[in-house]
């Protein structure tokens, strides 16, 4: 069976401070090369703190942004024109903020038309029997369709959101940081719904939040990114209970949990390296207890740790 | 801060370039050729042909341009057939009155402006705000040059307390005293409008700043409010009016051309405009880019205010 | 569209301008059906009538012509002129505005370096140049105008675009398969439209009388025909002897323009949706308070809040954002205010020092006592004097909350100077020892950083420095740390846990986080919709929760270390809190709710330390008081 989306070492580099001819004065490294197999019918989440890249992957494998090396293959196709109307079809995004993620002046009819029209080409009654098939899906009502998006909640919003990316039938969704604008009693229905459709059919997700515990409750596996790089990835079951890597020690050690007692999981000042000045070697040996010179000297590759799971370490932590 | 300048008026060099080329490329739009406007209509096509060489103006464009600009820079900015003397000389000499009468509306308006702005946000809907905004859209409904007659009209003809036109009085002027009686009405005319633009960019600044977060946690800390509207939120909303002082400084340069007309003011503008009415091309061309050049060089001022201002900009 | 309509019919100074400027264009349109003498016609016998003249309503010029027939062509000129030269620049540069603004990169650059350059000009130097080489005439004045304003109109629109083109649904349209074209033509122009509305209303004034002002230069239009700035400028030679000829298009001109921006201003205000919001009102110093019911003090524990009502007053509607909440910080106490978006719970925070904005916000009833007296009613000066001495604040995102443009030094140093008379150097040195209180390494050099220097976690301990200048008896924290990462919040609450252990500080500490509640409050209150429906202890209360509500939202928040799982959601919205039902606010998502929890609203029932508010409770408070 064949992945339903890999990716072989992309990597994306941003120019700053680009003169109008000429080379760029620096270039900063947003995600270091990456490499991942997500099956079909599985759910991956993807954590990391802000600014660790994890939105810049998600915009590559949605063609929104062009990688600056490697390759993207969905379903055996490999897709490397970033081309959204082409990505369109077979993979589609879910937006952070759902009412940013709507045209203000269209109304959600027109909206969900939108992919319907220019990905597939129907006709004016097959959109409408798709839409009515599609907002059943998500529980909408029908009479929605002719409002405007200001008039939704931010529930209702990302309903619409989500209905939009179906109506291009992909294979995967793209959910960035789907409930993270959202209250906690709204969060749960629309992670239930995720779910639900993903049963219905039979998608592939990449779930990027920096909610572990959110992540935690609906993915399969977990990827951990820090500093643009994947530095741990293995079944969400065991990463954040058995964490090889000491980074998504602290995270985990970090989230509020009920029933346990405060306290600082670091006692150094803590600050992300400089991106425009990256450090040589491992980019978390900084914060490290375990940091040896060898960290300090050599990038860690991903490495296998036990059967699924994998970690960027020197010195990983005992399982 | 030093090296921020320098950077600034090294990126000034390809601007004044631009502007040199943008004149040289308007003017060479003219139909016809200068020295038939120069001759006049009866001159024989010999005299219009030695003319035109001697003009160099038989060249083809880049090459007249790069002389142009290669004697501009050497100071050398054409001689004026209308007045019949150098450019330059003309140039610099009408200059300085405009410098006086721009310079002292442009502080007139950035003082008065930002005041009624400040004012006008602090007291928002309250009397003063309404009474200074409708001041102030009448103040930028009213056309400079009916507003300088006007005044003329009243101040000068009817109450006799200010002279009627000009720089100095003719017979005994020539005084500090005597510049600034002469200076008050075109100053004030020109200011008008400028002062109308400021006043409302610094009450909307103003507005949205005090909205911001940070006013917020000044008071929470037991700020005075006086202090929360003249320090936090003045100095956040400079940031939006120092550009917009740098557009409007633009502004009234543009209007001291009307105000100059209105009151014989012997300033750059009025020598433009006759240059114009004369088809001097040359007079035109040196003093748009005499005054554009002046220009560029107070909105650097400019940007180096706002980076003092600002520590966010990188210096 | 109606509603712009009734919006703009509402503003009566717009209405005015509306009306004034529809006349002179009406006049305008019909002027060549009115019995007016020819305006070009002169009559040297006649000239310089005076206004009110036999035959001549306002008299007659320097070459004898009639001024009001004189005046209406050349209003008609002027009118058409300007509009013409808005609408050329409006279009054009707008377009230049939407593809620099839409492509960005190279085109972008390139496109606003010539912008730059063209606005490197005064605007009347490129406009006499366009003119000198055209020659005068009043077709080349209105092409100058246009032109000179084309970079204006670039650059506004260009800064417009930037910011919707980075905006998710354009992102979004591209996924849907829209091309370029398609993109800027139906997701961008529809809303770039009201701000190109906004320009033109508010710039065509400007652009009458920038062509006005060529023709009065002898630059526009050329004798014998005249607009009103040509009239003008033939009419200054006899200005002192004939005043009554400059008067009259002046004055014109005036009119126009004044109703042209009177209307103008109007459009903008009703197309501008942050005037709508009153998102552009100036906030108060301190709230307004319009109270019905005050209650008596003088309170317990170092701040007392009672049956507080706040409340905002937005054109008819009334969002009530708090209802009767009442709360009492007991001394070294850490109370948590947990709720979701719009529950009030920040609302309820900022009342109690007048720092709700306002207008809307509005205070109707309640007191807050601290000391004995009454926060509320206290007059500004007292009010002032307390704030950050006695009661401090600590608020959400650091690098919103200090000021971009002051040193992080001189902000701590103002929070001491304004309560205290010391000497600057003495300011300096305890803002260093606040900054290594709460742990910032390098104090010494960190004091002279900008905000913007600063990690969002330095930033928020620079925060806590602040709130801790004075040493104030509460500290009010709203959501501190919320806008942060996971680990940088991890710091921040061991250091207010520490810090508050250290100095016996009493903390309200809002969230909506049970996890950060579970770890540092000694006490939570839970509220919905603008109303506590349940406190107590911390711990029993997360234990076992009382209230349906709280029950149900602790089991909709996900925990780390319970693996994949199926998470419980509550069905519905929280209600609108400007139609909150009568009863219960919650009773239309509960599930335990009868007919008698929608009709009649039930007060908080206390027993012990706990509270409740709900008449089928989860937990019966008062026997486990009890069995206890």
């Amino acid at each position: 069976m064949t992945a339903a989306l890999r990716l072989e070492r992309i990597s994306k580099t941003f120019p700053v401070g680009k003169p109008l001819i000429g080379a760029p004065r620096a270039l900063v490294r947003a995600v270091r090369p990456v490499t991942l197999e997500v099956e079909t019918g599985e759910t991956l989440g993807v954590v990391g703190e802000s600014g660790c890249g994890k939105s810049t992957l998600a915009r590559m494998l949605v063609g929104l942004e062009p990688p600056s090396t490697g390759a993207i293959e969905i379903e055996g196709q490999q897709f490397d024109n970033a081309d959204p109307a082409a990505f369109g079809r077979m993979i589609q995004y879910v937006f952070q903020d759902p009412i940013s993620s709507l045209n203000p002046r269209k109304t959600v009819r027109q909206i969900i038309e939108t992919p319907l029209r220019r990905l597939y080409g129907m006709n004016r009654a097959d959109r409408a029997a798709r839409i009515s098939e599609i907002f059943d899906s998500v529980n909408l009502r029908e009479e929605f369709l002719d409002r405007y998006p200001h008039e939704f909640s931010g529930g209702q919003a990302q309903r619409i959101g989500i209905a939009r990316a179906l109506a291009a039938a992909p294979r995967i969704l793209v959910l960035d940081e789907p409930v993270s604008a959202l209250d906690v009693s709204v969060q749960a229905q629309v992670l239930n719904l995720l779910a639900r459709l993903k049963a219905e059919f039979g998608l592939t997700y990449l779930f990027i939040s920096h909610d572990l515990a959110v992540v935690e409750a609906v993915s399969d596996r977990v990827a951990v990114m820090y500093f643009g790089a994947v530095v741990e990835i293995g079944s969400a079951k065991r990463i954040f209970n058995a964490p090889r890597h000491p980074y998504t020690r602290l995270l985990a050690d970090s989230a509020p949990v009920v029933g346990r007692p405060l306290r600082a999981p670091e006692g150094k000042d803590t600050e992300l390296p400089d991106p425009l000045n990256p450090p040589t070697g491992c980019a978390f040996a900084a914060r490290c207890p375990r940091a040896s010179d060898l960290c300090r000297r050599v990038e860690p590759e991903l490495k296998p740790m036990e059967e699924d799971q994998l970690a960027a370490c020197h010195h990983p932590l005992d399982p | 801060m030093g090296g921020y300048i320098l950077k600034r008026l090294v990126s000034a060099i390809p601007v004044l370039l631009g502007i040199t080329v943008i004149v040289f490329l308007i003017m060479s739009l003219i139909p016809g050729d200068p020295a038939t406007a120069i001759l006049g209509s009866y001159a024989t096509p010999e005299n219009v042909e030695k003319l035109n060489r001697d003009l160099g103006l038989d060249k083809p464009l880049v090459q007249r341009y790069f002389i142009w600009l290669g004697n501009m820079l050497q100071g050398d900015f054409g001689r004026s057939f209308s007045l019949n003397r150098p450019v330059l000389d003309e140039i610099l000499e009408r200059f300085n009155a405009t410098l006086i009468l721009a310079g002292t509306s442009f502080v007139l308006c950035a003082f008065m402006g930002i005041l009624a702005g400040v004012i006008s946000a602090a007291r928002q809907y309250g009397l003063a705000d309404k009474a200074i905004t409708f001041t102030v859209l009448i103040g930028i409904s009213v056309p400079s040059f009916f507003l300088g007659m006007m005044m003329i009209l009243l101040f000068a003809v009817n109450l006799r307390w200010l002279p009627v036109s000009g720089m100095y009085a003719i017979y005994g002027g020539g005084d500090l005293p005597d510049l600034i009686r002469h200076l008050i009405m075109p100053a004030l005319a020109l200011s008008v409008v400028a002062t109308g633009v400021i006043a409302r960019l610094s009450r909307s600044a103003m507005l949205e700043v005090l909205r911001q977060d940070f006013i917020r946690t000044a008071r929470a800390k037991g700020v005075q409010e006086r202090r929360v509207i003249w320090a936090h939120a003045l100095r956040a909303a400079m940031v939006s009016i120092i550009p917009v002082l740098g557009i409007q400084a633009g502004f009234v340069l543009s209007g001291s051309v009307y105000i100059e007309i209105v009151f014989q003011w012997p300033g750059i503008g009025r020598m433009l405009v006759d240059a114009i009415l004369k088809r001097d091309i040359l007079l035109v061309q040196g003093g748009v880019v005499f005054v554009a050049a002046c220009y560029v060089f107070f909105n650097i001022m400019v940007d180096v205010a706002q980076s003092l201002l600002d520590p966010r900009i990188k210096t | 569209m109606i509603a712009f309509l009734k919006l703009l019919a509402r503003n009566r100074m717009a209405a005015a301008g509306g009306i004034v400027l529809s006349f002179v264009v009406a006049l305008a349109v019909v002027t060549p059906l009115l019995p007016l003498q020819p305006p070009d016609v002169t009559n040297t016998a006649n000239r310089f009538l005076p206004p009110f003249s036999e035959g001549h309503l306002l008299g007659t010029d320097h070459l004898g012509r009639d001024l009001l027939s004189r005046l209406m062509w050349g209003t008609r000129l002027s009118l058409a002129v300007g509009a013409a030269a808005a609408i050329i620049a409006a279009v054009i540069g707008s377009a230049i505005g939407i593809v620099a603004g839409y492509f960005g990169g190279r085109t972008d650059n390139i496109i606003m370096r010539i912008v730059d350059m063209l606005m490197a000009f005064p605007y009347i130097l490129l406009a006499l140049a366009i003119v000198a080489a055209l020659g005068p005439g009043l077709m080349n004045a209105l092409i100058a105008v246009a032109a000179v304003n084309i970079p204006f109109f670039a650059r506004n629109i260009r800064g417009v675009t930037v910011g919707l083109a980075g905006r998710e649904f354009i992102d979004a349209a591209k996924l849907a398969g829209m091309g370029h074209g398609r993109i800027l033509a139906q997701e961008l122009l529809p809303n770039v439209v009201p701000v190109i509305v906004i320009a033109m209303s508010t710039t065509i004034g400007w652009m009458i009388l920038e062509t006005a002002g060529l023709s009065f230069l002898g630059l526009g239009s050329q004798p014998p025909q005249a607009d009103l700035g040509s009239m003008l400028g033939e009419a200054r030679s006899a200005l002192i002897t004939n005043p009554h000829t400059s008067v009259v298009p002046g004055l014109m001109i005036f009119v126009i323009v004044m109703s042209i921006n009177l209307f103008g201003d109007g459009v903008r205000d009703a197309l501008d949706p942050r005037l709508r919001s009153g998102a552009l009102t100036r906030p108060r110093p301190a709230t307004i308070v319009d109270r019905d019911n005050v209650p008596d003090g003088p309170g317990d524990g170092v701040l007392d809040i009672r049956a507080l009502e706040t409340q905002f007053h937005v054109g008819p509607r009334v969002y009530r954002a708090v209802n009767e909440v009442s709360l009492a910080v007991q001394p070294g106490e850490c109370l948590g205010v947990i709720g979701e978006s719009g529950s009030g719970k920040s609302v309820t925070a900022l009342s109690v020092m007048g720092l709700v904005a306002s207008p809307p916000g509005v205070i109707t009833g309640g007191a807050v006592f601290h000391d004995g007296h009454d926060l509320i009613g206290a007059p500004y000066r007292d009010l002032r004097r307390l704030r950050g001495d006695k009661v401090a604040y600590i608020f959400q995102d650091p690098l919103a909350t200090l000021h971009p443009l002051y040193r992080v030094g001189d902000q701590l140093a103002e929070a001491i100077l304004v309560h205290h008379r010391v000497g600057k150097a003495e300011a300096r040195a305890r803002a260093v020892a606040l900054l290594k209180s709460v742990r910032i390494p390098n104090a010494e050099r960190r004091i002279d950083a900008y905000p913007h220097e600063l990690s969002g976690g330095m930033r928020q301990r620079v925060g806590i420095a602040m709130a801790l200048a004075n040493d104030p008896e509460v500290i009010i924290a709203d959501e501190p740390t919320t806008a942060l990462d996971v680990t940088v919040q991890a710091q921040i609450l061991a250091l207010l846990d520490d810090l508050r252990r250290e100095r016996g500080l009493s903390i309200l500490f809002i969230t909506h986080d049970f996890g950060v509640v579970a770890q540092l409050c000694d006490r939570v209150a839970v509220m919905y919709a603008g109303r506590i429906v349940e406190e107590g202890p911390t711990a029993e209360v997360l234990a076992a929760p009382a209230h349906p509500y709280t029950k149900r939202l602790i089991a909709c928040v996900p925990e780390l270390g319970q693996g994949r799982r199926e998470l419980a959601a509550i069905p519905g919205l929280p209600p609108a809190v400007d139609r909150l039902p009568a009863g219960c606010h919650f009773a239309p998502r509960c599930d335990k709710a009868r007919e008698i929890c929608g009709q009649e609203p039930l007060p908080l029932a206390r027993s012990g330390a706990r509270a409740v508010r709900c008449r089928f409770p989860e937990e019966d408070i008062a026997s486990q008081e009890d069995t206890a």
